[in-house]
């Protein structure tokens, strides 16, 4: 126990937090990659990627740490949760590698078919990142078939369902709405003008993704809303989530940026909450026998790992924050090309 | 083939991709720090350009490290899931270890190194060089740490039984000193030093031949030339430890490295030789007893053979072991007798004169490369029949729910897109070595003559 809550509670805590993190940071980068083909001229392609150009590795070890952290804290969830997404988490990751190898090759030639090549290489690549990351999220937060082994016994097919398949899209407009805010943080001129219309309407599609996603799931989909349905006081995360939602498109009238890239990273997060308040204290629901779920308590190391984990976490996160802002802190402000950019 | 073949070709092919880019990023990393801090030191604006220059090449591999790294850590998952639940609670500390204080630092940084020329101070940009240095230090510490776990695994103990089996952490600090983790890490280290150290020379060497961009070729090599000269011998050292380790803590590996099956003889010392699994034999050039000395300084002492174990217990596939072993330690000297030739002429002043040494070194950056593969090899295929030591058997490990046709699409998909990586990556590599360094200074040189002649590594 830790300030009232048991290890476990916190290590689910720090790996949602961990994950909300990863989906907010990289958000911004698979979403401006995914509307990477909106732009048209060359310097805004290179304005594009060199926003992203020196923070979006740092972006991606979050999902390094969420892994281990998961790994380490609940190795029969990273179990089982790997090996029943064995297909779309190797095109999850085969995507990342062609996302990552894309954004170093294309400054590497000046020749336009080498570039608009690896464009479409690293554009596809984040969409299909993207896209998996919220098919695999939606399988979660709706539960697999599993046995009591805890293994997946479901197929290929299992996945492509109706609100998973939702989900994903609006994963994907959600980013490629964070992404435009984004870009249109780092230019000036013309392509901020362009993004700042990109964005708008990014975040007009992800609106319609939204309120269908939500439909389904209040009426067919019971146990993603029960939580908060029966308990008043959680009613404050839905809340936040729709001030947030709404805060989006009255910031993008503004003409405020800063302030909708909060909105759509208090979005992203938020989103995450609600979906963390509903499956808590499971961590992969079983669809066909609740008995079989896996939980924090049932997936969990033993308790001195637990506790080993919790100093590191509060060890490194100070650490992490400091020299993340220090490396934002350092880029802030409109992309400028020079000779090292991409 | 099924899925437990499938599986370990797909982690062996995987990981062995991705291992020819992390030594050189932690061996150029060193070097970088090296180039950059004499440009610190002596505000010499060639010490600026070459760092420049290596740190795009840096880029490059660093680049497809993260890339081909991030599979590896849900590779476990994916493909062992029994593995995972069994070790999470000891290897997954580790893995999460290595991802908040290594890579976060790292990859940080990183940004800083490749885009913050113009943005930072200069010393700024030497901490954050030093930092991703650092980084990838520290994660060769997690991982060699993980890895030493499965090979001599201390500070846990068995909990359940049968299927539900799993180690837990009883003393952290004894899981991360487990008995071959330091030995190892050095070993480690050195091997990623001399891979770096290696492509310098080898890309200043081509530039020495071709007669271009002399005055960033010559001080890079000798730089790595020193960082050579000493690493490759202390490599001697390292290895010999890792390998008193293994006879001490796996001697079923050890005796398959020398291919010594017989425990009441004396075990020999092959410099290469063939190893008949059938007849029990090992046929080469060897020094009698040289293994026995090795290890009890004493050429009459018997050393522990593959009979010892059961057949079930211990490695099948002795020939590739020894192979590799004798490979990683052929390679070793001959590193060593390379390097100190290049220094001997260096210190007679004709290292740059010699066509054929500048030749040999064009090619030589392989050979660390293929010492370190091998070296994993041996040190992997060594620890089978078992995942961890002696407690999980690899064909145990296996995720149950996983079809081998998956595995094989899997499969099929990694070895068209590495492929496709490492063509691309050697036609990029190329391009960027015959472009060559920019040259900001070559007037503002000129005043720098001074630190030029004090500076040993800048004359000639």
């Amino acid at each position: 126990m830790f300030l009232g809550l048991d290890y476990n509670t916190w290590w689910f805590l720090v790996f949602g937090a961990v994950i909300s993190g990863y989906a907010i940071l990289d958000g911004f980068d698979l979403g401006a990659g995914a509307l990477h083909l909106f732009l048209k001229k060359e310097t805004s392609r290179r304005i594009a990627l060199n926003a992203i150009g020196p923070v979006w590795d740092g972006n991606e070890v979050w999902l390094v740490i969420g892994g281990g952290a998961l790994f380490a804290g609940f190795p029969v969830a990273y179990a089982a949760v790997f090996s029943a997404f064995y297909l779309p988490a190797m095109i999850f990751l085969i995507g990342l590698i062609w996302r990552a190898v894309a954004i170093e090759f294309r400054s590497k030639e000046p020749g336009k078919m080498w570039r608009l090549t690896w464009d479409i290489v690293y554009s596809f690549a984040c969409i299909v990142v993207t896209l998996s990351l919220g098919l695999m999220l939606g399988n979660v937060a709706m539960g697999l078939p599993l046995n009591e082994e805890k293994e997946f016994t479901g197929s290929m097919l299992t996945f492509f369902n109706p609100f998973s398949i939702m989900v994903a899209v609006t994963t994907l407009a959600l980013f490629m709405t964070h992404g435009a805010i984004y870009l249109a943080m780092k230019t000036e001129n013309r392509l901020y003008t362009k993004l700042t219309i990109l964005a708008k309407n990014f975040n007009i599609f992800f609106l319609l993704c939204f309120g269908l996603t939500t439909l389904y799931t209040l009426l067919y989909i019971p146990h993603l809303s029960d939580r908060i349905k029966s308990n008043p006081a959680y009613f404050v995360f839905p809340a936040i989530m729709l001030l947030a939602i709404a805060n989006i498109p009255r910031q993008l009238k503004k003409g405020n940026y800063r302030f909708a890239f909060v909105s759509s990273s208090v979005t992203i997060a938020s989103l995450l909450i609600a979906v963390a308040v509903e499956v808590f204290p499971n961590l992969l629901l079983a669809s066909n026998d609740a008995a079989n779920s896996i939980t924090i308590q049932n997936a969990a190391s033993s308790p001195k790992t637990m506790k080993t984990l919790l100093i590191i976490a509060l060890v490194g996160t100070p650490l992490v924050a400091v020299y993340t802002s220090f490396v934002f802190w350092t880029f802030k402000g409109k992309v400028k090309l020079d000779e090292m950019s991409y | 083939m099924d899925t437990e073949i499938l599986s370990r070709i797909q982690f062996g092919f995987t990981i062995a991709f991705h291992y020819i880019y992390p030594p050189l990023s932690i061996g150029l990393g060193l070097i970088l720090v090296i180039m950059e801090g004499m440009y610190l030191k002596t505000g010499n604006k060639i010490y600026e350009d070459m760092t420049r220059f290596w740190i795009k090449i840096f880029a490059l591999i660093f680049g497809l490290g993260v890339a081909t790294g991030i599979i590896m850590e849900f590779e476990f998952g994916t493909n062992w899931a029994t593995y995972s639940k069994y070790v999470g609670d000891i290897f997954g500390s580790a893995l999460a270890a290595e991802g908040i204080f290594a890579f976060a630092l790292e990859s940080g940084f990183l940004g800083i190194l490749l885009f913050g020329w113009n943005r930072v101070s200069s010393k700024v940009h030497f901490f954050s060089t030093l930092m991703v240095f650092l980084g990838s230090m520290f994660s060769a510490v997690w991982i060699v740490v993980a890895n030493s776990w499965q090979q001599t695994p201390s500070g846990f103990h068995i909990v359940g039984e049968g299927l539900n089996a799993r180690a837990e952490i009883t003393d952290f600090w004894a899981m991360v000193f487990n008995p071959s983790s330091m030995e190892r890490l050095l070993h480690v280290w050195v091997g990623a030093f001399l891979a770096g150290a290696f492509l310098v020379m080898s890309v200043s060497a081509y530039y020495m031949l071709k007669n271009r961009h002399l005055e960033i070729a010559k001080p890079s090599f000798r730089i790595a030339l020193l960082v050579a000269v000493i690493f490759s011998l202390a490599q001697l050292f390292t290895g010999h430890t890792s390998a008193e380790g293994v006879a001490k803590n796996q001697p079923a590996k050890l005796a398959a490295m020398e291919g010594h099956f017989d425990t009441a003889a004396v075990a020999d010392m092959y410099l290469f030789g063939w190893v008949n699994k059938k007849t029990q034999t090992t046929t080469g050039i060897k020094i009698p007893g040289g293994l026995s000395f090795l290890l009890h300084q004493d050429f009459k002492t018997p050393v522990t053979g593959l009979n010892a174990f059961k057949p079930e217990d211990r490695p099948s596939q002795v020939n590739s072991i020894f192979q590799f072993y004798h490979l990683m330690v052929a390679i070793g000297m001959a590193l060593i007798g390379l390097s100190l030739y290049a220094g001997w002429q260096w210190k007679r002043g004709r290292l740059f004169e010699k066509k054929w040494l500048m030749h040999l070194f064009v090619w030589a950056v392989l050979l660390p490369q293929i010492a370190n593969q091998a070296g994993w090899f041996a040190a992997e295929m060594g620890r089978q029949p078992w995942v961890v030591y002696g407690l999980l058997r690899t064909s145990d490990a296996l995720s149950k729910n996983v079809k081998a046709e998956q595995v094989l699409t899997s499969l099929i998909l990694f070895t068209l897109v590495y492929a496709t990586l490492f063509v691309l990556f050697l036609y990029l590599l190329n391009k960027k070595i015959k472009h060559g360094p920019v040259l900001h200074t070559i007037e503002e040189n000129k005043i720098s003559e001074n630190s030029r002649r004090e500076n040993p590594l800048m004359n000639q």
